[in-house]
């Protein structure tokens, strides 16, 4: 499902947060946004999981306008996995996870087998089959994301909105869940605080900053040594990574002049 | 807090991999999830102890009616028999008092305890219970001016609930106004604004108790503003019953939602649930209830609190469960406190209050002990 969001501002308590923002994630392509700390791109994406409402502008998912969906509709197509996991509550992972079968339910029917199938089958697709029965509060962050992760494909979406989703994880988990998101199969949206990170695993680069997107593209494009020193304020060298040949990135303070 | 590891021993060193075998003592099973209870026969087993609890309610007292007098009783009061005229006294003993309180105690517990539920969820903080957004307080100012005063005589018997009811709602009014911004009912300010504004209703409260100086009335304001059941009659119980079960019935319709709402607002909007205007519905539905049952029985306190937990360690934290089960195992610990506190210190009354906090707070703390109860992290 091809993401457009076109024109999109976002105002909050009087305060332009988002200007302009116009960005588009074709069909199956991981897209990932970058920016300093500051610079918009939780506030973009809530815009994108209807935790926010646009001043203007919209997010159209195949063409249809997001936010005029209705919420459950809305949450058919597009799941998220925002920043927040703090849960005071004693559920467990197995119930998280069918939190995502939400979007699927009338209030009063029941969990269909059909339910229970998804919700058993994305706790598998992210090697968690076995902590089902744990208690969510007490898992590590790792095994929190993955089961996280679970639930948003409970939902069974077409497209899947990740703010920040390699935070508090060691690298193995990070790689393991990038892996995991680029292979489920649905269009991503994704904000990276990693720079080398996202572009080993990015089809398009959006790099954000002060609310305005400034550059855009192929990884390999976007971040060039002028772009990354502007914007991030570090000195980057791109080297070539022995094994592969991919692009890495190395960072440096820029010089104080 | 005395579990608190020293800050040198970090937690979640734990990744690597499944564990090679369960660690000694551990039940088997990697995934045995040990501390939920089947619901059916659950909710069976405290139905049939509801229904033994109110017949209990209605036997025990302090005045002695036999068990078979209680029983032959009951029936002539549901089914129209008739009685001697030499047991006038006693039937309406059983049947005019014991048994509307024990069925109004039932109500009560099982209003308290789903209210307790949906306000924890709804501001997303394990102390919260249905006293933390103010409407109590706000409740006993309008049953003061009833009982100190003399306010609304001419509603009659209707007058003090009438006016607990009115004043709850009004409570509830201005902890909506004063807690709400452009960004809607934040969890964090609501319990604020409902605690500050908790101590200003109590302050008016025991400002007009000191004012008035009349020993009895200022004692039957303390009864009131503690909790009883005493006031109970037919005519209290309808309304009361009928807001508790309709809210209770649109609790369990929301219950996805909340589970939802549990794990944040930003989860619940991109799970396809609206958290600003399920917290808005929220409020209005635990102020109703609140105010309902706070107008037939006082403050009772301790109940919205303990009894959520206890029913998330039986049965987890899915509010589809929870919510079947708490409003019951409410129900059935307020008749038995209730007859307790007619029983203990007969003839003399306790305030239901007292009672469910030193019987609550042990049984509380033994289960939380217990269990490896992780409400409020880990």
């Amino acid at each position: 499902m091809q993401v457009d969001i076109e024109d999109l501002s976002v105002e909050v308590a009087g305060a332009r947060l988002v200007s302009d923002v116009a960005l588009r994630a074709g069909s199956g392509q991981f897209v990932g946004l970058v920016g300093p700390n500051g610079s918009g791109k939780s506030t973009l994406l809530r815009c994108a999981y209807r935790a926010l409402r646009p001043a203007t502008g919209t997010v159209r998912l195949d063409g249809d306008d997001f936010h005029a969906l209705g919420a459950r509709e809305g949450a058919r197509r597009l799941a998220a996995l925002p920043q927040e996991s703090a849960s005071e509550f004693d559920f467990t992972a197995g119930e998280v996870v069918a939190m995502g079968r939400l979007p699927h339910q009338s209030s009063a029917g029941r969990v269909t087998a059909r339910d229970t199938e998804v919700c058993a089958a994305a706790l598998e697709r992210v090697g968690a089959g076995h902590l089902a029965g744990r208690s969510f509060p007490t898992l590590s962050g790792g095994e929190k994301q993955r089961v996280l992760i679970a639930r948003a494909l409970a939902q069974e979406p077409k497209v899947l909105v990740l703010d920040e989703p390699t935070n508090h994880l060691d690298i193995a988990q990070q790689l393991e869940v990038l892996a995991l998101v680029r292979d489920a199969g649905p269009t991503v949206l994704a904000a990276l605080h990693d720079l080398d990170l996202a572009a080993a695993h990015c089809d398009v680069l959006y790099v954000i900053r002060g609310g305005r997107i400034v550059a855009s593209g192929p990884p390999d494009e976007v971040l060039t040594a002028d772009l990354l020193a502007d914007v991030f304020g570090v000195r980057a060298h791109r080297v070539a990574h022995p094994e592969t040949g991919a692009t890495r990135l190395l960072f440096d303070r820029l010089p104080t002049s | 807090m005395s579990t608190d590891l020293p800050a040198a021993c970090p937690k979640g060193s734990q990744e690597p991999g499944p564990a090679p075998g369960p660690a000694p003592g551990a039940p088997p099973g990697p995934a045995a999830p040990p501390r939920r209870l089947p619901l059916p026969p659950l909710l069976a087993g405290l139905t049939a102890a509801l229904l033994v609890s109110v017949l209990c309610g209605t036997g025990l007292g302090a005045a002695g009616v036999t068990w078979g007098e209680t029983l032959r009783f009951l029936r002539a009061g549901l089914t129209g028999g008739s009685i001697a005229p030499g047991e006038v006294s006693a039937y309406t003993i059983v049947w005019e008092l014991r048994f509307p309180r024990a069925l109004l105690a039932a109500v009560v517990g099982a209003g308290l305890s789903a209210v307790g539920v949906a306000v924890q969820a709804m501001v997303r903080n394990a102390l919260a219970d249905p006293f933390v957004l103010g409407i109590s307080s706000g409740a006993a100012i309008g049953a003061n001016a009833v009982l100190l005063f003399g306010a609304l005589g001419a509603l009659g018997v209707w007058a003090l609930s009438g006016a607990a009811f009115v004043s709850a709602l009004a409570a509830m009014v201005l902890v909506y106004l004063a807690a709400r911004t452009p960004q809607g009912l934040t969890p964090l300010r609501l319990v604020l604004t409902g605690s500050a504004m908790y101590y200003g209703f109590s302050a008016v409260t025991t400002l007009m108790i000191f004012s008035v100086d009349r020993g009895e009335a200022a004692r039957s304001a303390m009864m009131w503003i503690l909790g009883s059941l005493g006031g109970a009659t037919w005519s209290s119980l309808p309304i009361a019953a009928a807001v508790v079960l309709a809210g209770i019935g649109c609790l369990l319709w929301t219950a996805r939602s909340l589970n939802a709402l549990a794990m944040g607002d930003e989860t619940a909007a991109a799970l396809g649930v609206d958290p600003e205007r399920l917290r808005r519905g929220l409020f209005v539905l635990a102020a109703a209830v609140t105010g309902a049952v706070v107008a037939v029985s006082g403050a009772i306190g301790f109940v919205g609190l303990m009894v959520p937990h206890v029913t998330r360690m039986l049965v987890g934290a899915d509010h589809r469960r929870v919510l079947a089960v708490a409003p019951l195992l409410g129900a059935v610990l307020l008749v038995w406190v209730d007859i307790a506190s007619r029983l203990l210190l007969a003839p003399v009354e306790l305030p239901v209050g007292v009672l469910t906090a030193l019987i609550g707070v042990p049984c509380f703390v033994l289960l939380m002990r217990r269990r490896r109860y992780t409400f409020g992290g880990a």
